[in-house]
Formats: C-alpha cells, sequence, structure tokens
C-alpha cells in the first residue's frame, strides 16, 4: 500500500508536482498516466526517498521510504533502465545489490533466468540494447522478492514480444496480492495493464479512478453518416440539417461525417425526411486513448510545432501545389473541449478519423488506420480481459499517437 | 497466449495475510528477511570495487609508475655515484618520485568510487537498495581505503627493499622504514580518500578530479610565482604545506626546513579528510539523489 498526501515538489521556482493525494492497493496494477514531463518520475522518486517532497509525505506500508527496514526486500523499483554502471557486469550488478540487503546470491541466478538474461550475465551492460536495460532493471526490482514493486515506464525499448512479457508479469503479481504501480505516457499499454488509473498533468492529479470508470466517464460514442461520395451536395445538405436538429457534425477526411448528440434513429429520421440517402450510419466508441488525450490535452508541456522549414525550401515551380501540413501539427487545442456535462455531449475528435496525430500515409500511424480504435469494441471488458491485439502494431502505433513529435 | 488470464498465484507463493489494520491481500516472501547492517554494504561494495575495469587499469598503473620510478631512480642513482654511495641520505627517499606521480591515480580511482555511480544513475539504484545513505557512504570509504592502503603498502615496500639493496647507504632506522613505508602509504590513502570524498559532493568524476589534482599541485605552482616581497610568507606556507612537501616529510627530506615535521603530514590529511567527510556525510542525507 502506498500512500501519498498533500505530495509536492518544487525544483527552484518550477513546481514538478503540486498537492497529488493517492493510494496505490495490494492486489492490483495500478496505472500512472500522464504526459512528458507531467510528475511521474518525480513522484516515484519521491516514493522511494531519493527526492525530498518540499511538502506533503509518502508512506508505503505505513512508513516513509527510507525508515522501511531493509527497503528493498519490501519495495522493489525499475526507476530508469539505464541506472546501472555500464562497466559492470549484469550479474555482478545484481550481486551488489542483493549483498546490500542479504540476499543470497542464488536468488541473483534465478531473476536473471527471470527476465531472460541468463546467456548475458557476465557480459558488461554498456552493450545491452535498451530492452535489455530494462529487463536487468525488472530484475533489480524483483531481486528482493518485495511486495511491493514500482516500474517506471517499464515496456520503453522491449519489443512486442518483451512488451507482452512485461504486461503479464504485472498482473501476475498483482494477482499474488503485491502492489505493483506502473508509470506510462501509453494509455493504450495501461488500458491493456492496468485495473486503476491514476493520470496526472503538470504535476497535479486529473483522475484516480478504475479503468472501468475511467472509460465510462471520459469516452463518449459518436455516429459516423456517409452519404454518397458521388454527390457531394447531399452532404453539405444534410450537415445542415443535422446541425440545425441540434447535432454536432464534424466532417472527417473520407468524406464521411461524424455526428454526435443525435441518436441514430434520429439522424435516419432527418436523413429521410431531406432526401438524403445514406451508404453508412454506424455507432462508435471513442476510444480510450482520445479520451486520456483529451484530459490531458491542457496539461502537455512538451507540444510539437509545424516545421516550417523558412527560407530553407526551394522556389516552387509553378503552378505546384505547396504539401499538405500533416493534421494535428502546430494547433494547440486539436482536441475538441471537454463536453460540458460528464457523458452530456460528447467530445469531438477531429477529422481523421485513426489518430488526429497521425497523417495520411505516416508510416507510425500505418497500422492503425485499418483498425481506427484497438478499445472502441472491447472498452467494456478491457480491464478484466485485455484482448490481444496484434502486439506489433498496438506498441508501435500508440506510441506514435502520444507523442506528437515522432508522427512526422 | 491468445487469452491472457491472471496467472494464479504460484506455487512458491506463500500465506496470504491481511496487514494489521488493513483489509487487503498481502505479499509474503518466502526468502526470509535479514536485518542490514554495515558489513551488508561492505559486502556490496567490495563487489562494486573489483568488478569494474577502472580499478585494475587505475591500480596497475599506479604500481607501475610507483615501482618503475621507484626502481629506475635507485638504479640511476646507484649507476652515478662514484663511491657506489649516496651517504647520509635516507635510501627510501627515492620512492618519493613514484609516490607522487602515483597518487594521481589513487585520486582518480578514490573521485570515480564515488562520482562514477553519479555519471552512469547507478546511484539511484544503490539508494534505493539502501536508503540508509550514509551506510554506503561509509562502507565505500573503508573499503577504498583498506584497497588503496594495501596496494600503496605493497608497492612503497618493493621499492623501499629495492632501494636498500641496490644503494650503498646506512641502514634506515626503524622510524625511517615505519614512516616510508606505512606512514606514506596511510597519507596517500587518505588522499585518496578525500577525493572519494570530494567526488561525493561535487557529484562529478572529471570536475572532481580536477579539484583534486589542483589542490596536489596547485600550492606548489602559485608559490613559485610569488615574487613579491609581501607575500614571502603566504609562498613560504604554500611550499610547506603543498601535499608534494608533505609527501617527503615522510622521508625527513623537506623541501623547507620549517613547517611540518616527523608525522605531521598525516595528522593534517586526517584531520581534513574528516572534515570533509562530516561535510559529505550531512550532504548526502539532505541532497536530493
Amino acid at each position: 500500500m502506498i500512500e501519498a498526501v498533500g505530495l509536492t515538489k518544487r525544483y527552484g521556482d518550477k513546481t514538478a508536482v503540486y498537492n497529488l493525494s493517492f493510494q496505490v492497493r495490494p492486489g492490483s496494477v495500478t496505472g500512472f498516466l500522464g504526459p512528458n514531463g507531467s510528475g511521474k518520475s518525480t513522484t516515484m522518486r519521491m516514493i522511494l526517498g531519493l527526492d525530498n517532497p518540499t511538502a506533503g509525505h509518502v508512506t508505503i506500508g505505513g512508513y516513509p521510504y527510507r525508515k522501511l527496514p531493509n527497503a528493498p526486500r519490501q519495495v522493489g523499483a525499475l526507476l530508469d533502465a539505464k541506472a546501472v554502471h555500464g562497466g559492470r557486469a549484469a550479474r555482478n550488478h545484481l550481486v551488489s545489490l542483493a549483498q546490500l540487503s542479504g540476499i543470497p546470491a542464488r536468488r541473483v541466478d534465478e531473476v536473471l533466468g527471470v527476465v531472460g538474461l541468463q546467456d548475458v550475465a557476465g557480459k558488461r551492460s554498456k552493450g545491452f540494447s535498451l530492452g535489455m536495460g530494462q529487463r536487468l532493471g525488472i530484475a533489480a526490482a524483483l531481486l528482493g522478492d518485495p511486495q511491493v514493486l514500482l516500474f517506471d515506464e517499464p515496456v520503453n525499448g522491449l519489443d512486442p514480444e518483451g512488451i507482452l512479457w512485461v504486461r503479464n508479469l504485472m498482473k501476475s503479481l498483482a494477482a499474488e496480492g503485491r502492489t505493483v504501480f506502473v508509470s506510462s505516457h501509453l494509455m493504450s499499454e495501461m488500458a491493456l495493464t492496468a485495473d486503476h488509473l491514476i493520470v496526472i498533468g503538470r504535476g497535479q492529479l486529473l483522475a484516480d479512478m478504475s479503468v472501468k470508470d475511467f472509460i465510462a466517464a471520459n469516452s463518449a460514442g459518436f455516429a459516423r453518416v456517409r452519404t454518397p461520395d458521388t454527390e457531394p451536395q447531399l452532404r453539405e445538405k444534410l450537415a445542415g440539417a443535422l446541425t440545425e436538429a441540434g447535432g454536432h457534425v464534424l466532417p472527417e477526411q473520407d468524406g464521411a461525417l461524424r455526428v454526435t448528440g443525435l441518436p441514430l434513429p434520429r439522424i435516419s429520421d432527418i436523413a429521410h425526411d431531406t432526401d438524403v440517402r445514406l451508404w453508412e450510419l454506424s455507432p462508435h466508441q471513442a476510444s480510450l486513448e482520445e479520451a486520456y488525450m483529451r484530459m490531458t490535452q491542457g496539461a502537455v508541456d512538451y507540444r510539437s510545432t509545424t516545421d516550417q522549414k523558412a527560407g530553407l525550401q526551394q522556389q516552387l515551380p509553378p503552378g505546384a501545389q505547396p504539401p499538405m501540413p500533416v493534421p494535428g501539427q502546430g494547433q494547440p487545442g486539436w482536441y475538441a473541449p471537454p463536453p460540458p456535462q460528464q457523458g452530456g455531449q460528447p467530445f469531438a475528435a477531429p477529422q481523421g478519423q485513426p489518430g488526429p496525430y497521425g497523417g495520411p500515409g505516416a508510416p507510425a500511424a500505418a497500422p492503425a488506420a485499418d483498425a481506427p480504435n484497438p478499445y472502441a469494441q472491447q472498452t467494456p471488458q478491457a480491464p478484466q480481459a485485455p484482448a490481444q491485439p496484434p502486439a506489433a502494431p498496438a506498441p508501435s502505433a500508440p506510441a506514435a499517437l502520444t507523442k506528437p513529435e515522432d508522427a512526422r | 497466449m491468445s487469452t491472457p488470464q491472471p496467472p494464479m498465484p504460484q506455487t512458491a507463493a506463500p500465506n496470504w495475510q491481511a496487514a494489521p489494520g488493513s483489509s487487503y491481500p498481502t505479499y509474503t516472501s518466502p526468502i526470509p528477511v535479514v536485518r542490514t547492517h554495515l558489513g551488508h554494504a561492505l559486502a556490496s561494495e567490495w563487489t562494486k570495487i573489483r568488478s569494474v575495469r577502472s580499478t585494475m587499469w587505475t591500480l596497475g598503473v599506479f604500481v607501475l609508475l610507483v615501482v618503475g620510478i621507484g626502481l629506475a631512480a635507485a638504479a640511476l642513482v646507484a649507476a652515478n655515484s662514484a663511491d657506489g654511495g649516496v651517504g647520509d641520505e635516507n635510501p627510501l627517499s627515492l620512492g618519493f618520485f613514484g609516490l607522487l606521480l602515483g597518487s594521481m591515480c589513487i585520486i582518480t580511482l578514490g573521485v570515480l568510487t564515488t562520482a562514477s555511480e553519479y555519471g552512469t544513475g547507478m546511484i539511484r539504484t544503490t539508494m534505493t537498495a539502501c536508503p540508509s545513505r550514509g551506510r554506503v557512504l561509509a562502507a565505500k570509504a573503508i573499503v577504498f581505503f583498506s584497497v588503496a592502503f594495501v596496494v600503496t603498502l605493497a608497492a612503497s615496500l618493493v621499492v623501499a627493499l629495492a632501494d636498500v639493496s641496490m644503494l650503498d647507504a646506512r641502514e634506515p632506522t626503524g622510524q625511517e622504514w615505519l614512516k616510508g613505508t606505512v606512514g606514506i602509504s596511510l597519507y596517500i590513502a587518505l588522499l585518496g580518500l578525500l577525493s572519494l570524498v570530494v567526488g561525493s559532493i561535487i557529484r562529478h568524476s572529471a570536475g572532481a578530479i580536477t579539484i583534486m589534482i589542483g589542490v596536489l599541485l596547485a600550492p606548489l605552482v602559485i608559490a613559485l610565482f610569488m615574487f613579491s616581497e609581501s607575500l614571502q610568507d603566504l609562498q613560504q606556507a604554500l611550499f610547506e604545506y603543498s601535499i608534494p612537501n608533505q609527501l617527503s616529510v615522510f622521508y625527513s627530506q623537506s623541501l623547507s626546513s620549517s613547517g611540518p615535521s616527523g608525522w605531521d603530514p598525516l595528522w593534517i590529511m586526517l584531520v581534513v579528510t574528516a572534515a570533509a567527510f562530516a561535510a559529505a556525510y550531512a550532504l548526502l542525507e539532505k541532497r536530493d539523489v
């Protein structure tokens, strides 16, 4: 059980974490979400007693970390994969940590086997890839067989198989009754792993609820309406009529309309009344990813701008069109503001259904284009039966979605 | 794999107990939990110091410098002195040059013992594994001091024995033997310990090494350029208390006639190191890692 009360940390005049209070309970995986620079790692460091809070306090099992007797036997942590001396062999690194807390050396070989590094145990960790470094860090966290585990971005740099392994590892650790606290900036990853979510932005608490509640509170449905491509005027006509009826209409890039605020039968009636034929009328659920992004959009510190290349471009030949900017770049407030009341008028996502950040043809977003919304269908079951999206696109596509700077 | 389910608790998984005052099940490890003490930290630091190559390199170069220069100096003196002797001089004093140069290696190793953990980020892992930060610093200090002392003693003993056998000089007294081997080794090891402590304060390898080399050489160099009459006293003090001069005191061939003598340099270094250690300890407890 981790308990933070009024946790605040200031570095000079920058407030990294402000008045954060939460509890992390045993027996479940608690996801710790926030954009880059939102204070996740700072909070983790304060939990581990590495940084002293400016105000407030955080305890593990009732003790501040530095007062815990034999702390590594009670709390294991992966803070960052590069927190090792690169010149030391993996096994020696773990042996030195084991000796520090009186853990038998036999245990070192056990955890090396658990993380799959037994073949490179004698190699210096300098030559490790990021994924191998993560595995070594996870081995160090598991070394003390602790009942509280903290992982800061554990899937960074792991291959799809490794991601699946970490996901299952965390669930099995939680199933044994341990407290598992995992930070990530990937909502998609957390949706599959976590039972409970703590979301922060700019160092402040945005949400502290179960994944189920988070979905219920934050993801809202919309209807997709498609009119015959051959007659664009029908589209305008229908859009006008729907708006008149109180709906909220957003055009999508492929010509469809995204309609919120009107039930499906009513949309059909309006279309009938205005003599517009429909090619598609389908219900959709906004993804958790989008819900998370909307929630944190005001709290994003590092936002990309359009790359102007001013003065570097050659004169365009006469008649040539300047390239279309990739949607999502350099446009603050790309996400529509949150609905006026919870569960009321759902938010409107921008055109371009797969992900606002993925432009047409952006390679990183390509896998998402076909399956725009891996959570839409499974959201209700997401926490219990975290199904298996194709392992490869799941980590890579959302990675691009959450990181504007990557989706260029 | 296609239907991941929460895995069942492993068979090794132990009794589910309710923690006092809590209704949640908690996990209890089957591995017995021991009470940790300084001994654990010492074992850990010993593993750390012998499992990186920089230790082997710095100590290897140190031994090479001390023994190599010591033997070369002795051979040179033996070959060039016409009557085959150096008369009244303490023959052990030929080890001075090697140790002066070699102390740079000990300084480097001392700084690296602490500062490299900050450079690599290892310190966060260490301090998470042992939240008693003072214990880590104490363990590092003890392990490093012992290693530095033993290696310096061995190297200086080899040089001393060679000097005495190669040179046709008077037999050194027991006091001279003690100061020329154990005394100077304690001094060099303390100098290394001071570097370790400075590394812990500065938290940056290159910065701390530069500072320590400055401490080692700057007073002497600055004194060389103090021509002004009014600064004569300061110049004299800088000469006398510069580390090279203090080193030479152990062979009782001080560059100056006044200033520290006998075992004074050791006490001076001990006080300085203890003060720096106290400062480093206080900072370590207070600062964020």
